[in-house]
Parts: structure tokens; C-alpha cells; sequence
């Protein structure tokens, strides 16, 4: 595949983006190629594919940004769109102005070994049916199963009016297993589903069979479970499943844009101590393989490893281009955007907590009563008052240190702050977990990971009364 | 945008491009789309785009495959249909599968709906721009202890699609929305409460970004001071803008196709009593006011009332041509498209209960004791049209011998979907057309578990 656009094109597109004045113009091309199987009732329903190809051009203009897109990536098609974003912002005659492109190149994050049309499609259906017929396999009491393999690549380039040209070749691969498991006592679900910013190489570690059977036991538990308890306890989170509370109690109050409205918890607050000891927080784009992850972000700018809380202090929010020019301060590679029709924003990549000093095990022993989370539902957040909500989908009663009966899904409520504050122990484990962020009507892909550990009080909102 | 292709006659020439054997359903879609968004007296963005999407579903020999392209050029149009074509070998044959046909809704004429506004595109875009400043403007204004706006938008789309099938089916539908909206910050910054407030309609003129400014502030500051109670059981009256939520759960395990696949919590309960006896529930697209009125459904067939619960009692399913013949049943014209990127599958879209008597202020002056519900959160990670559970993060206001009284934060209130249809003792009058899918109105549940300290 050669160029999405060339350079000489790209440099008059800027320039017809700049012809009317501006501070700063964008170009940003991207091609997107998806596959998508899924398998339900026993059979396999469909195969999807899809094809989204445009460029998206912006103009800053003090305050005010002007964005255009467009499908038609001819010269015409450019040029209009340039006048559309350039005229948005209404400046005064510019005039002309050249930019001199500087081609700028980031280490690939992860070595793709087999992209997504090098397999043929009757390969990626396959996977389908072992996953069926695995989770079936589990027991009787599983009465429906819906599979799902999906892959993408997504390639980009960004050149603006600083010089920046960059380019990135981003490829990624789930496989997810939803179960129904049916018994007097009703109906319960269960789901799983992993992925990576690999190729097909992800069934090298992962077999169908393998994320079926997750998603079959977690139905099967929910069979047994007893409704939930209500009121606030102390909530141990297993490595990898809660990572989705640290992205919303505080990954989005660290977003930029949210602080730089005042919507935020967190804004004004860097140097403090936010967090309990225990806590280290960081956002990497830079992680191998993980689903949030790229070498550059959807404004040209490197992916990076960024320390937001160190040891319980707030040391940096997340940037990207506007808010960072504003505040004279470099892109915390964190501009990302959904697809070339949309503006990008400030977006958090793979989010995570370090690992601690403390065993796993010894956590829940050194818990009299409290909830057990082992997968999460995603979550919530209002970043201006911190009250966030996530979702538990499997979770266990502790009783005197040990892990006792399952309970039935519930949502888990807290605040930002104050579950920051409340974290007392931090296990030695680790794991992470992929999923879509929203915000702003755009959907993302990013993980969050967390080793095992323990939030000293928060509201369980099951339906058994205490 | 070089294009200018007619979407109807698109359709129609990839429809009737079906070989022998074959069935084709094209779909095509082009949308004008401004969006723009204010903070604090400057405009941050302002986006004037067009989307063109393309999706064609092809069916060989009841095996499925379907492709999408973010464009409507021939050449792009020809490679998507024989990605399709491609796609289908790969999947399985499904007795059922088989597009919808003429004959399938035989005397069923479209309603005769006014969804668009020629206008719109006529409104200078320094009129739409006015719009957002004033939502931000009237929000920042309206009460002093409002702090600012966060992020006041103006947006709004002129939709038009056509489907058409090698069996003969085509339909066009088009439609204009426009909006603003605007969340408000009440308070200091250590005990921030947020409010949201919107106006919908199908042009600028439509649109009352006062009313929009006041909802928002009198939501914000409404909270101030809110604290967390202890947990308990109690009545919870559940605001129109939270009950639309709820009641488009209860649509979500009204699909006919889940239905059949046994992932609902109605399976096997037709006929029987699901809801409280005042529980009339229907899906009616052909009402103008609703967000989701329609003439035809995503596979062109016209829409129609559908009751699906009456008198509290389950009568009906929606379908779409699939879960209808797998059913046994017609199609209720209940297909709907997530965009282009999907085939149709199957959901409501306007859905809403038959109103009750009472104003929400009569309703609220006769309850003692209960949980006025604002606003809920994690309504996709705490519920399941599965398994019934419901458990969602809340705030609003205690009431307290028939008045509002001091405002309530960070709980949740759980109870299963079946058990709040069975527990529900009252529905208001104040039916309103809402964003999504569904109608809201005041509700009271006669008891939720909720969870506080």
C-alpha cells in the first residue's frame, strides 16, 4: 500500500487551509479496513466488512477551531474541505504561506507478524464454532452462545502546519464470547473479551476454547450467585479486572480539555497529594501490544509513557495539541479521535496502576468482610462533582479472609477522590483488560490494568438490604 | 464532496444487480451535519461536514454477508457488493434468513410524517453559531451560584437513506434534527453538582436555548449541598428523563429476535402479566413529535403502532423480516440500523407508555416518604434485558411530605426490570419526546433498594 496522500498535495492542502488567516492548520488522512465474524444461535450469522477511507482538516484560529472533513481524497476534494474548515474560523486574508514538511518517524510499539487480510476470512470464521462448541461443552445449563472475531487496520498520517509529518500503521484483533446460562432460578450472562494491537499471532496466546470457557463459568456463576449486598464495604479488585475504576475515578478528571474547563476534580491540583501512598498511576501509549496502544497519537505526536500520580501525588494531566499549545507546553501524545470525521480530544491510552508490595492472597485474607471483583462491566464518570460508577459482572462475598459465595451483577459507586485516598493495600500481581472508552460520543479503543488490590470503603449497590 | 449520486436510484441499481440465487438489500445514507461547541463566550470548534455511507446485505442460498464502504462512489459501491458477495460464502444457512418482500406488509401504507426541514439548510451558520453562545450565555446568567457552562453545543443533521431489495422493496426516508445543549457547573469547586439541559427539534427555530440554560442551572444547583444517605428501602419517583432510560431497557428485551434466541428476560411470557395492571406499553413511530418517528423502517417497509404490552399484560414482540419469519409472525416494520456499518437488526422507536392522570406536582404533593431520581449513571454496566438485573448509580432529591426536600448523591438504587414493571404504582401525565428511543414521564416504582453509607 503505498501513500494515503502526497506530500506535495498535503503541503498546498495547508496552504488553502491557511489562505485566510490561522494559527495553525491539519491534515489528517486515514484508511481503515475491518473485519468482523459473529456467531450466534449455533451458527455463523454473518461476515462483515468495511472500508473508510477520508481526510479530516482543521484550522485553529485563536479560541476557535474550524474542522472539515471528507471522503473524496482527490485534489478538488482537499481543496474543498480546506475552504470549509478555513472558513469556519473566518480570519482575516492570510495570504500565503508555505510549510515546509519534515518527516518524522516513531519506533512501531508492536511487531505485527500476521496482518489482517493476509488470513482468509474462512480461518477468522473457523474460530467461531470451536468457541460454540467449547462453551456448550461447559454444561447443559448453558443455553446460548454468541461469538464474535473482529480486526482492524488503521492507517494515518498527520501533517500540519508546524512541519510534522508522521505516519502510523495501527492493526488490532478481539475475540469476544457472550454466554447465556438458564436454570429455575432465571437467566444469567457471561462475557469475555480479549484484545491486542496484534495481528492474528493473538490466537498464538489466546484459543477460542480458552475465552469460551471464561464466559460459560462466568454464566454458570451467576446461576448460584445471591443478590448482591447494599451499602458501602470494603471491595478487593483482582488484578487486571479493576483497572476500570482507576479509569474513570481519575483517568478522565486528568483529561486536559475537562480540567482546562474547570470540569474537573483534579484541576488546579498538581504537586498534591491526591491518592494514597499505594498509588501510582500511568497512562502508556508506548505499551507492546496492549489495545490502547500507538506510535503516534491522531495528531502526529509520539505515544508516551506518562506518570499522571506518583506514589498518592498528582504530577501531570493528559494533553493534546490545542491544550497543550495553549499552555506552551508540548502533546502528551494523548489527541486521539475516533475516525477522520471527528475532531480529536484528549483520550487516555493503556491506563494502569503499578504493582505493590503485598501478596495477592494475603489481601483477601487480611479482609474480614468485603466484595471480591473479578470482571467489571465498564463504567461511569461525572469528572466536575468525581462520583463515577463501574459495573461488577462477577464478584464474590469475603467472609473472615476467605472467598465465599458469588453474588449477582451490580453497579459499585464511589468518588474519584476519596477512592483514591481509600486504596490500603496493593498486591505484587498485575494484569490488564481491553475496552471502548466514550466521551463525547467517541468510542476508542483503550485498557486499563491494576495489580490485585484493596479500596477501603465503597457503596455496593446490590439489592440485599443490610 | 464531489458526488452527487441519487441515493433511491443507487439502491435500486445494486438491488436489481442480483444474480440468480441471489438477494440483495442495498442501503445508502448521506447526512449534512453542523456541530458546534462554546465555552465560556468563544466558540472552541465549529465542524460543517457531509457523511455518505454505503451497506449492502447479499444472501446465496440462506447464507449471509454484508459489507460497508464511507462512500457512495460507483467504484467503491461495485467493490463493497462483491465484498459482500465474498463475505456471504463464509457464512452458515439460516432457514429464516431471506429479505423482506412486498407481499410481507401487503395494505400497510406509510404514514404521512413531515421530518423535514428544507429550511435548515438555508440558516446561516453565524445563526446556529448564535445559538450555542446563547445556551452558554443563558446558562452562566441564570443563577449566581452557576460557576460555568461546560461546553454549550449546537448541532444538528439532515439525514437522507433508501433502501431498496432485489425482491422489489424500496423506501426513502429523510429527516432533519437540530439541538443544543449545555451541562451546568453549580458550586465551589470542592462540591460541584452538574445539571444538563437540552431543546430537540427539527430546525434552529424549533430550538429554545433558554429553556435549555434554565433546566440545566435549575438541575445543578437543585444538588447543592447534596450528601449521601443511608441505605434503605424506599418509593422512588423516577424523573421523565430517567424513565426514557429504563423503559428503552424494557424495548431492548422486547426484540423479537433475542426473543427467539432465548436472551430475554420475556422469553416464554407472552400472554402472561409482566407489568402493573395501569401498564400500557406501545412503540409508535408514526407519531410525529417522536424523536424516532419514521415512515419506513431500515428495510423499507412502513411503520405501524405496535402494542406490545396492554393492561400490563405481554401481547407482542417487535420483528423485522428475520425474527418475523422465525416467529411465524409478520414483521412489525420494527428493523432499525445502527448506520450503515451493520445489517438491520431489530429495536423500538417510540416507544412509550399510555399517561397516566396526574401532574408530576399532584403525584410528588401526595408521597410522604420517597427518592426523586434526577439523573442515573452506568445504565449499560449495572443493567441486563438478560437476566433482569438493574442496579444503576443515582442522584436527585429526597421527597418528604409532598415536597422536594434536601438533595441526594453518590447511591444506587437496584431492583430487577421485571420486579420495577410489577412494582410500578403510578404513571404521570407529562408524556415527553425525548432523545432515544423512548418517551418519558414521571414513574413511581413502589420500592427500590437504595444504597447509601
Amino acid at each position: 500500500m503505498g501513500a494515503l496522500i502526497d506530500e506535495s498535495l498535503l503541503q498546498a492542502t495547508l496552504a488553502t487551509a491557511l489562505a485566510h488567516g490561522g494559527d495553525f492548520a491539519e491534515v489528517f488522512a486515514e484508511d481503515r479496513a475491518v473485519t468482523t465474524a459473529r456467531l450466534d444461535d449455533g451458527r455463523v450469522e454473518e461476515l462483515v466488512s468495511g472500508r473508510e477511507r477520508g481526510v479530516g482538516i482543521r484550522v485553529v484560529r485563536g479560541e476557535t477551531t474550524g474542522f472539515a472533513h471528507t471522503a473524496d481524497v482527490t485534489e478538488a476534494g482537499l481543496a474543498a474541505a480546506a475552504e470549509s474548515a478555513a472558513a469556519a474560523v473566518r480570519g482575516a486574508p492570510g495570504g500565503t504561506r508555505i510549510v515546509e514538511l519534515a518527516r518524522r518517524s516513531s519506533p512501531p510499539p508492536s511487531t505485527i507478524r500476521d496482518l489482517p487480510e493476509s488470513v482468509p476470512k474462512a480461518a477468522k470464521a473457523e474460530l467461531l464454532e470451536r468457541a460454540d462448541d467449547a462453551a456448550r461443552a461447559e454444561s447443559d445449563a448453558i443455553t446460548q452462545v454468541s461469538a464474535s472475531y473482529s480486526d482492524g487496520r488503521r492507517r494515518i498520517l498527520v501533517a500540519n502546519s508546524d512541519g510534522l509529518i508522521a505516519e502510523d500503521d495501527q492493526v488490532r484483533t478481539r475475540f469476544s464470547v457472550n454466554c447465556v446460562a438458564s436454570a429455575d432460578t432465571g437467566m444469567q450472562t457471561g462475557m469475555e473479551a480479549p484484545g491486542r494491537s496484534i495481528g492474528f499471532e493473538l490466537f498464538d496466546e489466546i484459543t477460542p476454547e480458552g475465552v469460551a470457557e471464561v464466559a460459560a463459568r462466568r454464566a454458570l456463576t451467576g446461576l448460584r450467585a445471591r443478590p448482591a449486598p447494599s451499602g458501602t464495604m470494603p471491595v478487593v479488585l483482582k488484578r487486571g479486572a479493576g483497572g476500570v475504576l482507576f479509569h474513570e475515578a481519575c483517568g478522565h478528571g486528568l483529561e486536559a480539555d475537562l480540567v482546562g474547563r474547570d470540569a474537573s476534580v483534579f484541576a488546579g491540583r498538581v504537586g498534591e497529594r491526591v491518592a494514597s501512598p499505594l498509588v501510582t498511576l500511568v497512562d502508556d501509549g508506548t505499551y507492546a501490544r496492549e489495545w490502547g496502544t500507538y506510535a503516534i497519537d491522531d495528531e502526529g505526536a509520539p505515544a508516551q509513557r506518562n506518570v499522571l500520580i506518583d506514589a498518592g501525588v498528582l504530577t501531570d494531566y493528559l494533553w493534546d495539541l490545542v491544550r497543550a499549545r495553549k499552555e506552551g507546553r508540548r502533546s502528551s501524545g494523548n489527541g486521539r479521535r475516533e475516525t477522520y470525521r471527528h475532531l480529536p480530544m484528549v483520550r487516555m491510552t493503556n491506563t494502569y496502576i503499578l504493582p505493590g508490595q503485598d501478596d495477592p492472597d494475603e489481601i483477601i485474607r487480611q479482609t474480614p468482610y468485603g466484595l471480591y471483583c473479578v470482571a467489571l462491566g465498564g463504567g461511569q464518570v461525572n469528572t466536575a462533582t468525581g462520583d463515577f460508577v463501574f459495573g461488577i459482572t462477577e464478584a464474590y462475598m469475603i467472609e473472615n479472609g476467605e472467598i465465599t459465595e458469588p453474588v449477582r451483577a451490580a453497579q459499585l459507586i464511589g468518588n474519584g477522590p476519596e477512592a483514591l485516598r481509600a486504596v490500603d493495600a496493593i498486591g505484587s500481581d498485575f494484569d490488564t483488560w481491553a475496552g471502548t472508552c466514550g466521551k463525547n460520543g467517541q468510542g476508542v479503543p483503550v485498557s486499563a490494568g491494576q495489580p490485585t488490590l484493596r479500596v477501603a470503603e465503597l457503596t455496593v449497590g446490590g439489592t440485599a438490604g443490610g | 464532496m464531489g458526488e452527487d449520486a441519487d441515493l433511491a436510484a443507487l439502491t435500486r441499481a445494486v438491488a436489481g444487480s442480483a444474480r440468480v440465487g441471489e438477494q440483495i438489500e442495498a442501503y445508502a445514507l448521506r447526512s449534512a451535519e453542523t456541530d458546534i461547541a462554546v465555552w465560556n463566550g468563544d466558540v472552541e470548534s465549529l465542524a460543517v461536514s457531509e457523511v455518505h455511507g454505503f451497506g449492502v446485505r447479499v444472501i446465496i442460498n440462506g447464507a449471509t454477508g454484508y459489507a460497508w464502504a464511507g462512500s457512495l462512489l460507483p467504484d467503491v459501491v461495485d467493490d463493497t457488493l462483491e465484498e459482500a458477495r465474498d463475505n456471504a460464502t463464509f457464512g452458515a444457512a439460516d432457514e429464516f434468513a431471506g429479505l423482506v418482500d412486498p407481499d410481507d406488509f401487503d395494505g400497510f401504507e406509510p404514514p404521512d410524517l413531515d421530518l423535514w426541514r428544507e429550511e435548515l439548510a438555508a440558516v446561516p451558520v453565524a445563526d446556529k453559531v448564535a445559538l450555542a453562545l446563547d445556551v452558554d450565555r443563558a446558562t452562566r446568567a441564570a443563577d449566581p451560584r452557576v460557576r460555568g457552562a461546560e461546553s454549550a453545543e449546537y448541532s444538528d443533521a439532515a439525514t437522507q437513506a433508501a433502501v431498496a431489495n432485489s425482491l422489489g422493496v424500496e423506501a426513502s426516508v429523510r429527516r432533519c434534527v437540530a439541538s443544543v445543549s449545555v451541562s451546568a457547573l453549580a458550586g465551589d469547586r470542592d462540591a460541584t453538582q452538574t445539571g444538563h439541559g437540552f431543546s430537540v427539534g427539527r430546525a434552529p427555530g424549533d430550538l429554545d436555548p433558554e429553556a435549555a440554560a434554565h433546566d440545566a442551572a435549575t438541575r445543578a444547583t437543585r444538588l447543592l449541598g447534596a450528601t449521601q444517605p443511608e441505605s434503605r428501602r424506599l418509593p422512588v419517583i423516577l424523573d421523565p428523563l430517567v424513565s426514557r432510560s429504563i423503559l428503552g431497557l424494557v424495548g431492548a428485551a422486547l426484540n423479537g429476535e433475542a426473543v427467539a434466541k432465548g436472551r430475554s428476560m420475556f422469553v416464554g411470557r407472552e400472554g402472561e402479566i409482566v407489568a402493573a395492571p395501569m401498564v400500557t406499553l406501545v412503540d409508535d413511530p408514526t407519531v410525529p413529535d417522536a424523536f424516532g418517528a419514521t415512515t419506513h423502517d431500515a428495510e423499507g417497509v412502513p411503520v405501524r403502532r405496535n402494542e406490545l404490552v396492554v393492561d400490563g399484560r405481554l401481547v407482542g414482540f417487535l420483528h423485522n423480516a428475520y425474527s418475523a419469519r422465525r416467529a411465524g409472525r409478520p414483521t412489525t416494520a420494527a428493523a432499525v440500523r445502527g448506520g450503515y456499518k451493520s445489517p438491520p437488526g431489530v429495536g423500538a422507536r417510540a416507544l412509550h407508555l399510555l399517561p397516566g392522570r396526574r401532574s408530576q406536582e399532584e403525584i410528588i404533593a401526595a408521597i410522604d416518604d420517597a427518592f426523586y431520581v434526577q439523573s442515573v449513571s452506568g445504565l449499560h454496566s449495572g443493567t441486563n434485558p438478560v437476566s433482569g438485573d438493574f442496579s444503576v448509580g443515582a442522584e436527585g432529591l429526597h421527597v418528604r411530605d409532598g415536597a422536594f426536600a434536601e438533595p441526594v448523591r453518590e447511591v444506587t438504587i437496584a431492583s430487577t426490570l421485571p420486579r420495577i414493571l410489577l412494582d410500578l404504582v403510578e404513571i404521570g401525565d407529562d408524556l415527553t419526546w425525548l432523545p432515544g428511543s423512548a418517551a418519558g414521564l414521571t414513574l413511581v416504582i413502589g420500592e427500590m433498594q437504595m444504597s447509601g453509607c
